[in-house]
């Protein structure tokens, strides 16, 4: 368990890798869109780490609901580790969304019905963590975070379909094909390779930095361990 | 000496709202806490936003459910905090009754509390602001929201007052967990009071009755997790 | 048949351990002190009895019944005294016994209560609130709490923390009453002097077993520090 495997070392290099030659495709190959011009680049980080954060999260629910039936703490850690990355992961989703509507509506900020919904989970997440840190008992903050996490993303779909009911209002700004769209575009074949990619790199950086922190609370409960046995 | 254990879950579950009752009967702290908050919350907002009689009408489900939102936390801290208090939630644990039926007597409680809060706010609300709200559509999207609200709030308080941080994190927990409730339910509040048709209120009435059911079912689910060591 | 016995029980906490394969057994009408240092866990394994702790290996029977599969009737027939008197301050003593009667699914509760306000000298006072009772009145009417549903085991962890001199010879009146009822008892002391008198079997928990366990006749009360001490000093 010392020594990082050979396989982790090796994605950690692809995955830089991959960032790179993601960004140069994202910067130098995607044509500039028409209407929108190079801001519109933005988009596709924008969605790839709005799907990583997502993933994340799905995660965290699946590794909840597993913790809660077979009381395994190792599926904590897992659980916290996609919790963090998921936060990450969506702030870059809810910041990039927020630098493309600048230029275009000229606001910092649409309520767009995602935009807003990853908010909201984004603030699950965070007082999923605030969670935690009141808590002592290591069992107890690991089953309340399991069902808080359960419900914070059952509670998300929902959220966003009471957010859309609000659509007469605050109409759908963000994304492309949806007719009602301002801000749709359609995609050249370049752009399509361009916002694949960019979605493959990112769940690879994501699986790559998620073993990398699963591996670190593995470490850090072996630590808690050998202290407890020293002072025993 | 036994009876079936439905009557014996429906009696525990019972006893614990009549205990609850009477004890705030006497006390009078937790209705008093949470109605000159939401007294207060509306006050303030009539001074913050200084809006015209249209504006007004406009906004009054905003700030009703605002007012219910905040205003319900205190009382749903306080009703949990009575269970740490003395150890006592051990002595509803030691009760030869499921747990879900302590579950059920908290949250039916702290709902009775909600809708007394309520029946009092609204009235004065009418008065204050010269807007009428007996209205039946009115009071159904109150009672679906406060359901709602109440039963998530439950099992969310029942973990915060387990913690060192107990009455911060409460609306913390709480209110990104509701969001769909507070939505649909000022858009419904809204389209009964400016009488839209009810093709408009349709589908939030139906979202506040699915997240009504789902979080029931989840919060009496996960209840004992919450609380069994 | 015992009525309770417990085998091999281990209770973790995440990482810790607390008990080791606590084998432990009480017949009908025992009256077992559990003594111990503070971390030895003492109350982790009254809790685990009281059913409000899982066990995570082992089993424990109380009664005839396994817990935690079979937590609702060990429950019925378990009595539990904790340092906190699980009693509701703004009600008054009536109203709690009323309540707990209730939870325990008892009828003719007006007679009851009237007998557990008498076992335990609180008559007088029934329609007082519990916030204005001292502590000693608190804890005398836990024990009225806990022994309303008449149950077969009672447990007490601690009962004389806090209690003054008046306070605690009163409490014993009370534990006096119960023991000679029948009662299967288990109890947590720190106080040996009070508890060498009342106790049948003394039991040493060190180090998350049973590290020794003598006989009214083998230890006596004035024999018992000197007991205690070598155990734990030995463990």
């Amino acid at each position: 368990m010392t020594t990082k495997p050979l396989a982790l070392k090796i994605l950690d290099v692809t995955s830089i890798v991959l960032l790179l030659v993601a960004s140069y495709l994202v910067f130098f190959y995607a044509p500039m869109e028409m209407v929108m011009g190079n801001v519109q680049r933005v988009f596709y980080f924008h969605v790839a780490s709005g799907w990583v954060g997502f993933l994340s999260f799905f995660i965290a629910t699946v590794v909840g609901v597993i913790f809660l039936r077979t009381s395994d703490l190792k599926w904590d850690t897992i659980g916290l580790a996609a919790v963090e990355l998921g936060l990450v992961f969506s702030f870059i989703n809810i910041v990039t969304g927020s630098i493309w509507a600048r230029p275009i509506w000229n606001t910092w900020w649409t309520w767009d019905p995602r935009l807003v919904t990853a908010t909201i989970m984004e603030l699950i997440y965070a007082a999923y963590l605030m969670l935690r840190q009141g808590i002592e008992n290591p069992v107890r903050r690991a089953r309340f975070g399991a069902v808080y996490a359960i419900l914070g993303f059952v509670s998300v779909p929902i959220s966003y379909f009471s957010i859309r009911i609000w659509r007469t209002i605050h109409p759908v700004v963000i994304g492309t094909g949806d007719p009602d769209a301002l801000g749709s575009f359609n995609m050249t074949a370049p752009m399509r390779v361009t916002f694949f990619f960019a979605l493959f790199t990112f769940t690879v950086i994501f699986i790559d930095l998620f073993w990398n922190r699963v591996r670190l609370g593995r470490f850090t409960e072996r630590i808690e361990q050998l202290k407890m046995k020293v002072m025993a | 000496m036994s009876i079936s254990p439905v009557k014996a879950y429906f009696r525990s579950l019972t006893a614990i709202v009549w205990k609850d009752l009477a004890a705030e009967l006497r006390s009078r702290e937790l209705i008093s806490a949470m109605l000159v908050f939401a007294l207060l919350v509306i006050l303030i907002f009539n001074f913050s936003l200084d809006l015209n009689p249209r504006t007004r009408q406009e906004v009054t489900a905003g700030v009703l459910w605002v007012t219910f939102a905040f205003a319900g936390t205190l009382g749903l801290n306080r009703s949990l905090a009575i269970e740490k208090d003395r150890g006592c939630l051990d002595g509803l644990l030691l009760a030869p009754v499921d747990r879900s039926s302590i579950y059920f007597g908290k949250a039916v409680g702290n709902l009775i509390f909600m809708f007394l809060v309520e029946a009092i706010v609204l009235p004065i609300y009418s008065v204050l602001y010269n807007v009428n709200l007996f209205n039946p559509g009115l009071i159904l999207v109150i009672v679906l929201g406060s359901i709602g609200y109440v039963a998530v709030g439950t099992l969310l308080a029942s973990m915060a007052v387990q913690t060192r941080t107990r009455d911060v994190l409460l609306p913390i927990l709480l209110f990104p967990l509701v969001v769909p409730v507070l939505l649909s339910a000022v858009k419904a509040s809204t389209g009964f009071l400016e009488g839209l048709p009810m093709t408009e209120i349709w589908g939030s009435l139906n979202l506040l009755v699915v997240y009504d059911l789902i979080f029931i079912a989840l919060a009496f689910m996960f209840f004992d997790y919450i609380v069994e060591e | 048949m015992m009525m309770i016995s417990v085998n091999k029980l281990i209770k973790r906490f995440g990482p810790k351990t607390i008990l080791r394969g606590l084998n432990f057994e009480v017949g009908s009408g025992e009256f077992v002190a559990l003594l111990g240092p503070n971390g030895a866990g003492k109350t982790t394994f009254l809790r685990v009895l009281a059913s409000l702790s899982a066990p995570s290996l082992g089993e424990v029977n109380i009664a005839g019944f396994r817990l935690p599969q079979q937590s609702a009737a060990v429950r019925q027939r378990l009595g539990v005294v904790l340092h906190q008197p699980l009693l509701y301050g703004d009600l008054t003593a009536e109203e709690n016994l009323q309540f707990y009667g209730k939870m325990y699914s008892l009828s003719d509760l007006g007679d009851r209560i009237v007998e557990i306000l008498d076992l335990v000298g609180l008559r007088g006072r029934q329609r007082d609130l519990v916030r204005t009772f001292s502590r000693g009145m608190q804890q005398r009417l836990s024990i009225g709490r806990a022994v309303i549903h008449d149950p077969d085991v009672i447990l007490f962890d601690e009962p004389y923390t806090g209690l003054d001199q008046d306070a605690s010879s009163m409490l014993d009146q009370v534990l006096l009453k119960i023991a000679g009822q029948g009662k299967t008892i288990v109890m947590t002391s720190h106080d040996l002097s009070r508890i060498a008198e009342l106790a049948s079997r003394f039991d040493v928990i060190s180090r998350g077993v049973i590290a020794a366990s003598a006989n009214r006749n083998q230890v006596g009360p004035n024999n018992l520090l000197k007991f205690y001490r070598e155990v734990v000093n030995v463990h």
